[in-house]
């Protein structure tokens, strides 16, 4: 990839949290300081206009990367460069129900970016633009007035991407945006992103657990494990040829739309604790290929091996 | 708008809202509205404490006499029985006292003085408390050790303690030209000071719950500041248990501004408060002027007793378990 139009590049980012029991039990259970990464050395590059999604199960780290692009957590190593401006950097959110403050009213919700942004804007002006974006993201002007309770999922999700739109924004991330909605409201709002997307040239960073909402919406696939990037890859290249054991293991989970009545695999393991993740390769325990290297070595993406696409022994084997 | 999808539950009460115009009936359609008209006891305390209340902030226009003015008092006039005593004397309603002051007079100018000092220290705890409660619960840290801390410590003595406490050495060191002058204020203060505790601790738990709701990121990813954040969208989503607690503590702080008073360190004779009237009719109970303390008495009671009915129904109306 060109340096010059990536828009947003993570360098060795990492994030650590304490989560040690309270001190006085410490020191009564003579228990350590505990430290959990939820983040542990990632690198990625995102085009200007593209989107690259993040995949991975729960409690992968996710949430955290989507918090430290947007600043609301600092990094405890690495870095975020951002080569857009940091006031057109808007963020929509999993929850519906949480996302939207249940005692504002809908108009006043989505003129807080223009008005904290922009605090020359007249109240007309603000209102002229609070219509246009009701109804650019197919909702009424009228809604306006409403406070969020009167809205199902989909529509508040509407309203908290008229929310992000109105501070003008370049780039999005977007966090799980469709998780929690019925599926075939999920295609509507992803639909609704997409246009938004060729209408405006946003670039996204968009976050989820389920590969086949990601391969409607991606450009480019990161997948995660346990805070590490194992594999990234342009999309048709990962669902063609996936490259690491587990995302061929997230591939097998997801219901085959031609065959779907085909015996799926249940993901096999659990998903190790962050905590005290397994020695060597974080994946090694629930792997088919493990062999006794992954046990005490920790794989990295490598540029030679699949150009560094892939964090994994097994697939250096093959390398091309 | 034209998805397919079930409307979110609580759609229903913004149909029931819309339906409605006018602040009246969107008041009376509100859920709370709702379960008003549904409880006779809260619609009596509420109609019974309006009364008081109307009739103590206009005594001045409505009773026959201003009982604190000395000249207006005539000593052939005292200790005259209530009217349904065969002794009894128009206008004197509820008697006279021992110099000759009109009872139901008094009892009005003093239930004036009792809701003002009560209301006016709930204000004074409940804007301390509330702003204590957001910075401790919005920042942590140090500073919300800081503030939860002097809480405990206010905590672990006695209410009235606190109150006597701050009472008496504020009257202690002020110039008796003053006494009079600061007396309402002192009290309002001593009342206050250990009652936002309550406030700061209920704010700064749903703080908390709050602050990391993604509407609050939201805010501060594009940099609202702070006190923005704090006041104009956690605050609001904070202040349903806060009313209850207000509501329950405005009862509580007459009853300990009469507590004060009763004790001698509160209201002065020449302004008295429902409690100072109770403490100089207690002095006459056993010579047979029982009026001069038990209808100050009753009226504190039913101050009190409304204020709570009141507050026990809105604890349930905004509880939704009990529902
Ligand atoms: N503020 C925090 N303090 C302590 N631990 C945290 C914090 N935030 C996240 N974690 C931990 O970091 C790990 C990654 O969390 P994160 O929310 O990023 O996961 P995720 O991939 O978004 O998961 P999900 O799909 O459930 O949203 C988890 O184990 C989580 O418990
Ligand atoms: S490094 Fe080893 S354990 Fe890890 S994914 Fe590759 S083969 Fe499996
Ligand atoms: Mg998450």
């Amino acid at each position: 990839m060109n340096r010059t139009d990536a828009i947003l590049e993570a360098v060795a980012l990492e994030r650590r949290f304490d989560v040690s029991a309270p001190w006085l039990n410490r020191v009564i259970e003579r228990k350590p300081r505990q430290t959990l990464r939820a983040v542990d050395g990632v690198d990625f590059q995102i085009r200007r206009g593209q989107t690259l999604a993040i995949v991975g199960e729960s409690g992968c780290g996710k949430s955290t990367i989507a918090k430290l692009v947007t600043g609301l957590y600092e990094p405890s190593g690495g870095a975020i460069q951002f080569h857009g401006d940091p006031n057109r950097m808007q963020m929509i959110f999993q929850d519906p129900y949480a996302s939207l403050n249940p005692r504002w009213r809908v108009g006043r919700i989505i003129a807080e970016p223009l008005r904290t942004l922009r605090p020359e804007t007249s109240a007309v002006d603000l209102g002229a633009r609070v219509d246009e974006l009701l109804r650019t993201v197919g909702l009424s002007p009228s809604d306006a007035s409403k406070y969020p309770h009167a809205f199902s999922g989909g529509q508040r999700q509407r309203i908290s991407i008229a929310r992000a739109l109105a501070g003008d924004p370049e780039f999005l991330v977007c966090d799980e945006p469709t998780s929690a909605l019925d599926v075939s409201v999920q295609a509507q709002v992803l639909n609704l992103m997409k246009q938004l997307q060729r209408d405006f040239g946003l670039t996204y960073l968009f976050i989820s657990h389920d590969l086949s909402v990601v391969r409607h919406m991606a450009d480019e696939i990161a997948v995660m494990y346990l805070g590490r990037i194992v594999e990234i890859q342009p999309k048709a290249d990962l669902f063609e040829r996936p490259l690491h054991p587990y995302t061929r293991m997230l591939l097998e989970t997801i219901p085959d739309l031609k065959v779907p009545n085909r015996d799926r695999k249940p993901m096999g393991g659990e998903v190790p604790s962050p905590i005290a993740p397994p020695k060597g390769c974080s994946f090694h325990p629930r792997c088919p290929l493990a062999f006794d290297r992954c046990m005490s070595e920790r794989p990295v993406r490598n540029a030679d091996v699949h150009q560094g696409r892939v964090a994994c022994f097994a697939a250096e084997e093959t390398r091309k | 708008m034209a998805e397919p999808e079930q409307t979110a539950p609580a759609a229903k009460d913004d149909l029931r809202a819309r339906q409605a115009n006018g602040v009246w009936s969107r008041l009376r359609e509100s859920d709370l509205g709702y379960s008003f008209v549904r409880h006779p006891s809260a619609i009596f305390a509420a109609a019974l404490l309006g009364l008081i209340a109307l009739s103590a902030l206009l005594a001045p226009w409505i009773t026959p006499q201003n009982p604190y003015d000395l000249a207006a008092l005539e000593l052939w006039n005292s200790e005259i029985p209530p009217i349904w005593d065969e002794r009894g004397q128009l206008p004197y309603l509820l008697g006279t006292d021992v110099q000759g002051r009109d009872m139901l007079s008094a009892i009005l100018y003093g239930s004036r003085i009792s809701l003002i000092i009560g209301f006016a220290s709930v204000i004074l705890a409940l804007s301390v408390g509330l702003t204590l409660g957001l910075i401790a619960g919005y920042f942590g840290g140090w500073i919300d050790n800081v503030i939860m801390r002097i809480g405990d410590i206010l905590l672990s003595m006695p209410f009235i303690l606190i109150a006597i406490l701050i009472s008496a050495m504020a009257t202690a060191s002020l110039p008796p030209s003053l006494k009079s002058a600061l007396a309402a204020p002192i009290l309002i203060f001593a009342i206050a000071v250990p009652s936002w505790v309550q406030y700061a601790r209920t704010v700064r738990a749903s703080t908390m719950v709050e602050r990391r709701k993604e509407y609050v990121q939201a805010a501060r990813l594009i940099r609202v500041k702070s006190w923005r954040i704090m006041l104009q969208h956690i605050l609001p989503n904070t202040l349903t248990p806060i009313m209850v607690a207000a509501t329950l503590n405005f009862g509580l702080a007459i009853l300990s501004e009469a507590t004060l008073s009763f004790l001698g360190v509160g209201m002065p004779s020449d302004q008295p408060s429902l409690g100072t009237l109770i403490r100089f009719g207690n002095e006459y109970l056993f010579s047979g002027l029982w009026w001069i303390v038990v209808f100050p008495a009753v009226q504190l009671c039913l101050i009190v007793v409304s204020v709570n009915m009141i507050g026990d129904w809105l604890r349930d109306a905004l509880n939704p378990k009990l529902q």
